[in-house]
């Protein structure tokens, strides 16, 4: 396990280190060059000089980079000029509602998927299974605005009795004050995970299904629900595990969708505005921050399979 | 929203282990996959549904002449059945069903240049990592992990910002960036393969990793590949339209069918139903087109599900 661990915290740092090499790059190729991006267009050349002299813009690319490096290592996001805040301080305003937002749709959509996948396993090629799978393939094509916008006709329009936009709120205890303003953007984002998860499920216990454990522990007699909820769900459920982890970067790209269409006052939305005003210092920093975001979660995911599944610590190999 | 990869990449699928089908002639092998798919139904609604939105898309301007250059401020809003106009105006007096073929036009030749570019990309570079194993796929492989790390809509409008988003940058931005998913699923069939006698044999002759990658290794992932460029297809054309809904699609008067949605929902609360539903619709019957064909092609052409 300590190896195991080792091995996963080394590719862990290294992708987090290529991620901040990947928005160094980025910083680079702004048009106008990262200064300009700052400072806005209305900078003269004295001040993009001054900036660039600053910042240490002006020396080599190396030394560049890990001075970028050393300010991330203390906290330090660069400076939004069309926010007059730190971007440090922005997103640190915004990020625990993006939680928020990410982990309730992911609890809801896990409550929600396994159930149905464990159905489609045992009813396989029936009904049930053809209708979640049409289902599941339908929520998949909905490009997730159209989705969430079909929510706010049916139960804010037509059936008014959810609120349609999200909470206002500029602290996480005042947007969890305004709870029926969650619901919306956490089911429209749950759904479309939902699909992805059930069909993971379905696919997972069907393969379980089929092994020699189960198919002992029906001819000794035990009650086919008892083979299935206990048995085979233990088993089925040990990969669900990692595919939370590797379902992070699309449930943020979802996020980011929700958020803009819900107005929900989180980093999806933040960073949508900051695209539409060119605020170059948020939109890198968003990206970095959600990035060590994902490189965390799949971490954690990855470490938990491990701990609860023997196999895999001890087959020695990640990814 | 997700990948379609993580629709298809599910657990029992990696795990099975292919059975040796080298013996089989490799003209009986496409042949028998052509009748396999033509027996799934699915898959054939896949195709009769992609033909035809495809069909109506680029014929459709040849017989229905329409103006989508100059706006029209005398004829905005109006409804379906307007003389002229079939499914009605948009806000600047767009013929709204040229209007959904030209933006067709845009969603279809965006979504299968993306897909194909992000495709050929992924194939060469998983290829070659697995293929040369040891440090080199170490270093390919993080720099996927780094670049997956990073969620690709943030990544597609960090672009977007960047650069102006015309049709042929919009191709290059999802396909520089969609190629990941591709390169991991070759690169897992490139190190099932390198150990395979043949392509040792192949060595022990003096055959190059070139040749190896060239002959062997891409022809034999060939059918895992074109069943994930069908979904890389669906995934470019659910993209533009989260671009567009993002206010960085292309820009007017070039229309996409995410651009005419994101656009209808500013309509939504004045009941101007025609700009909203038919995109929609549009956009979930090309996308569900592609997973039915995918899903045909995956269990056609990938040798080792065929039992299942």
């Amino acid at each position: 396990m300590v190896r195991y661990l080792t091995m996963r915290l080394g590719q862990a740092l290294i992708v987090v280190v290529l991620v901040t090499v990947i928005t160094f790059v980025i910083l680079h190729v702004l048009p106008g060059g990262a200064a300009r991006a700052t400072l806005g267009k209305d900078a003269t050349l004295d001040q993009l000089a001054a900036f660039n002299h600053d910042m240490g813009y002006d020396q080599s690319l190396v030394r560049q980079y890990f001075l970028y490096v050393g300010r991330l290592l203390h906290g330090d996001l660069g400076y939004s000029y069309q926010l007059n805040q730190s971007v440090t301080e922005a997103i640190g305003q915004r990020l625990p509602k993006t939680m928020l937002l990410s982990l309730l749709s992911t609890l809801l959509a896990v409550v929600v998927a396994i159930p149905l996948g464990v159905i489609q396993a045992v009813r396989r090629n029936r009904w049930p299974d053809y209708t979640i799978t049409s289902l599941s393939l339908l929520a998949y094509a909905t490009p997730i605005f159209f989705l969430g916008l079909m929510m706010i006709i049916l139960f804010s329009q037509v059936w008014p009795i959810l609120p349609a936009e999200a909470p206002q709120g500029f602290t996480l205890g005042e947007v969890l004050s305004d709870p029926a303003g969650l619901i919306l953007p956490t089911i429209t984002l749950a759904i479309v995970t939902i699909a992805v998860y059930s069909r993971y499920v379905r696919s997972s216990m069907i393969d379980n299904l089929n092994e020699n454990y189960v198919r002992t522990a029906r001819s000794k007699g035990m009650p086919e629900w008892r083979v299935v909820l206990v048995h085979t769900l233990r088993n089925g459920l040990f990969p669900v595990i990692t595919l939370l982890g590797m379902y992070l970067p699309a449930l943020f790209s979802g996020a980011l969708v929700v958020e803009s269409l819900f107005n929900f006052p989180g980093m999806g939305r933040l960073f949508w505005q900051s695209a539409l005003k060119r605020d170059f210092p948020i939109l890198l920093g968003v990206t970095l921050i959600i990035s060590v975001a994902t490189v965390l979660g799949t971490l954690v995911a990855d470490l938990l399979y491990a701990a609860v599944d023997p196999r895999v610590r001890l087959r020695g190999r990640a990814s | 929203m997700t990948t379609s990869a993580d629709m298809t990449g599910t657990p029992g699928e990696r795990a099975e282990q292919p059975p040796d089908a080298d013996d089989a002639p490799v003209r009986g092998l496409w042949r028998q996959g052509v009748e396999v798919f033509c027996e799934d139904r699915l898959a054939l609604v896949g195709v009769a549904i992609f033909l035809l939105l495809a069909g109506v898309c680029f014929l459709g301007p040849l017989f229905y002449h329409t103006d989508q250059v100059h706006t029209d401020l005398a004829a905005v809003f109006l409804s379906p059945g307007a003389p002229g106009h079939p499914l009605g105006t948009d806000g600047v007096g767009y013929d709204q069903l040229g209007r959904l073929m030209l933006g067709g036009q845009t969603s279809i030749i965006v979504g299968l240049a993306a897909g194909v570019l992000a495709t050929a990309v992924g194939t060469v570079w998983g290829a070659v990592a697995g293929f040369v194993g040891g440090w080199v796929d170490a270093a390919m492989m993080r720099v996927v992990d780094a670049m997956m790390a990073i969620p690709s809509l943030f990544l597609f409008m960090l672009m977007a910002t960047i650069v102006t988003p015309t049709v042929p940058m919009l191709i290059l931005i999802i396909g520089a960036f969609a190629w990941l998913g591709p390169a991991r699923l070759v690169r897992g069939e490139a190190l099932t393969l390198r150990a395979r006698e043949y392509i040792q044999a192949m060595r022990s002759m003096g055959g190059t990793g070139g040749r190896a990658v060239r002959r062997h290794i891409v022809p034999n992932a060939i059918g895992t590949v074109i069943v994930n460029a069908t979904f890389q297809v669906a995934d470019a054309i659910l993209y533009v339209a989260y671009l567009s809904f993002l206010g960085l699609g292309v820009p007017p008067p070039a229309a996409n069918w995410g651009g005419m949605l994101a656009d209808g929902l500013a309509d939504t609360y004045s009941g101007h139903w025609w700009l909203l539903y038919p995109p929609g619709i549009a956009i979930i019957l090309i996308v569900l087109a592609c997973n039915f064909i995918g899903g045909g092609l995956r269990d056609a052409f990938e040798v080792r599900l065929r039992r299942r």
